[in-house]
């Protein structure tokens, strides 16, 4: 496990385009959510009271995405640096494999987290520590959600091969209008809705936004994103067990790095 | 000698396309088994299954006594891979990748593996260049390290020296030659290159619409089969009809 987080510690160091990458679009998007925010709190009554409320989501979703990504973003490294066959016929359990992505992703999420949460107090006079104790909740159920789609995405490209890659690129996207990030899930259609409660993005975000607007703590909400993140944690585990059984029969892996 | 490799009637279908059909051989240790075939003969099927990367429709694979099947982990550990379809993470440092193949394959002393291989195989002074600014030959070589990184009792090389020059190709062999004579390895060798097969193996295995059609030493395939060199034998074999099944 130490040996495949070294792979990639390795790669990140020695690549600045990678580092850069790492910090520049999570920069980005805390800028200029951190614009929008401002002029919403001065153009609204919703957000009067609470100008950090969408910077604070558009931060907890950076997070969500560059998890999920960054899950991603390692297992298609190894597809592209035609590397892949030697990791699968290297002695590794799959649940070892899993493991240590698992733990190069949480790095590389907060290797460019915490220079945005260092940016918004500077630029915004908002702290994301206003969330308090429950932060650390809101964090790892979105880390959970992250590396939940992220090992879904790793499936269907070991199921599918390479062409499976640009789903790794939307996933996120797709599923942002359901997740309730900037906006009450009362906006939503009621079909929209009954699907938006059956994802634990809703829980987090409502409940971000109530602890900074009501300041209140809803533990109902923080407990229904946890139990759902189990429960697709458990189905995706299952599925990449599932295509890897699947990409033995079809023959995917070994085609995998040509 | 005994048998370090044993495959027992495998077949492996992809839906209705049959590309290994019911194929049988051993490989004793110190011995090189040439396997050769003309593209879509189920050579590279062959060898997936072997790795583990392919599950047999039916059959069954013993490495050193151990059946592939329930035992991957511990067979994994014994057997390595090399083939120039498959590369080593350019951005890393030939000691970076190496460094992580040996904690991969939970090597002791890696440093001093390191230096063995890097001794052997002429790498003391690229250790510390990025794999993907080396020459062919040079990533042949550290290719040939991270394969030989775990002592493999079992190893599996694909076209090992496709796109080489004439000196690093005989370097290569040498080394092949040396390393399975000292260490009493069973090498199974997919080639091309037929000089480097009737030199190399003693064994040959020659495949077709995957099955095997034919088995024997260099010396015998030529002779019965009245033609100069191997290469005319692999010709006449992958132009003809199947001969034996």
């Amino acid at each position: 496990m130490y040996g495949l987080f070294l792979r990639h510690f390795y790669l990140i160091t020695r690549s600045f385009p990678r580092i850069l990458d790492l910090v520049y679009w999570p920069t980005i998007q805390i800028t200029l959510w951190g614009f929008i925010s401002n002029f919403f709190a001065t153009h609204t009554t919703y957000y009067n009271n609470a100008v950090g409320v969408i910077l604070t989501c558009a931060i907890l979703y950076d997070f969500l995405f560059r998890t999920s990504i960054g899950f991603n973003m390692l297992f298609l490294e190894e597809i592209w640096s035609r590397n892949f066959t030697n990791l699968f016929i290297a002695p590794m359990k799959i649940g070892e494999i899993l493991t240590s992505l698992v733990a190069t992703a949480l790095i590389r999420a907060l290797i460019g987290l915490i220079p945005a949460v260092l940016l918004t107090s500077p630029l915004f006079g908002i702290s994301i520590l206003d969330l308090g104790i429950f932060l650390f909740f809101l964090f790892l159920s979105l880390y959970l959600f992250g590396i939940t789609l992220g090992i879904l995405v790793s499936a269907g490209l070991l199921r599918y091969g390479p062409s499976f890659e640009n789903i790794a690129w939307s996933t996120m996207f797709l599923l942002a209008p359901f997740g309730c990030i900037y906006y009450p899930i009362e906006i939503l259609p009621e079909v929209f809705q009954k699907i938006a409660y059956l994802l634990p993005l809703v829980y987090i975000f409502e409940e971000a936004r109530n602890i900074l607007i009501n300041q209140t703590v809803n533990i109902q909400n923080i407990y229904n994103a946890f139990m759902w993140n189990g429960v697709y944690f458990v189905l995706s585990i299952a599925l990449f067990y599932y295509s890897f059984h699947v990409a033995k029969k079809k023959g995917t892996l070994i085609n995998m790095g040509e | 000698m005994k048998n370090l490799v044993e495959v027992k009637n495998i077949k492996k279908n992809y839906g209705n396309n049959e590309a290994v059909k019911d194929i049988s051989f051993n490989i004793k240790e110190d011995e090189i088994l040439g396997l050769l075939g003309p593209n879509g003969s189920g050579k590279t099927t062959t060898i997936g299954m072997l790795l583990g990367l392919l599950k047999p429709t039916s059959g069954e694979i013993l490495i050193n006594g151990q059946k592939l099947d329930g035992n991957r982990i511990e067979i994994l550990e014994q057997i390595n891979f090399i083939s120039p379809y498959i590369e080593l993470p350019k951005k890393l440092t030939v000691k970076q990748n190496l460094t992580v193949y040996g904690k991969l394959y939970k090597i002791n002393n890696i440093n001093e593996r390191i230096e063995f291989l890097s001794e052997k195989l002429r790498l003391g002074g690229l250790l510390n260049s990025i794999t993907g600014e080396l020459s062919s030959g040079q990533k042949n070589r550290v290719s040939l390290a991270k394969a030989l990184i775990n002592e493999p009792k079992v190893l599996l090389l694909d076209e090992p020296t496709a796109s080489l020059d004439p000196e690093v190709g005989d370097f290569v062999r040498s080394f092949l030659e040396e390393y399975k004579k000292e260490k009493k390895i069973s090498i199974l060798l997919a080639s091309h290159n037929m000089n480097e097969v009737t030199r190399l193996c003693k064994s040959i295995l020659m495949m077709k619409d995957g099955i095997i059609i034919d088995k024997g030493n260099p010396e015998e395939l030529i002779s019965k089969h009245g033609r100069k060199n191997l290469e005319e034998v692999f010709l006449k074999l992958s132009r003809s009809k199947n001969e034996l099944n």
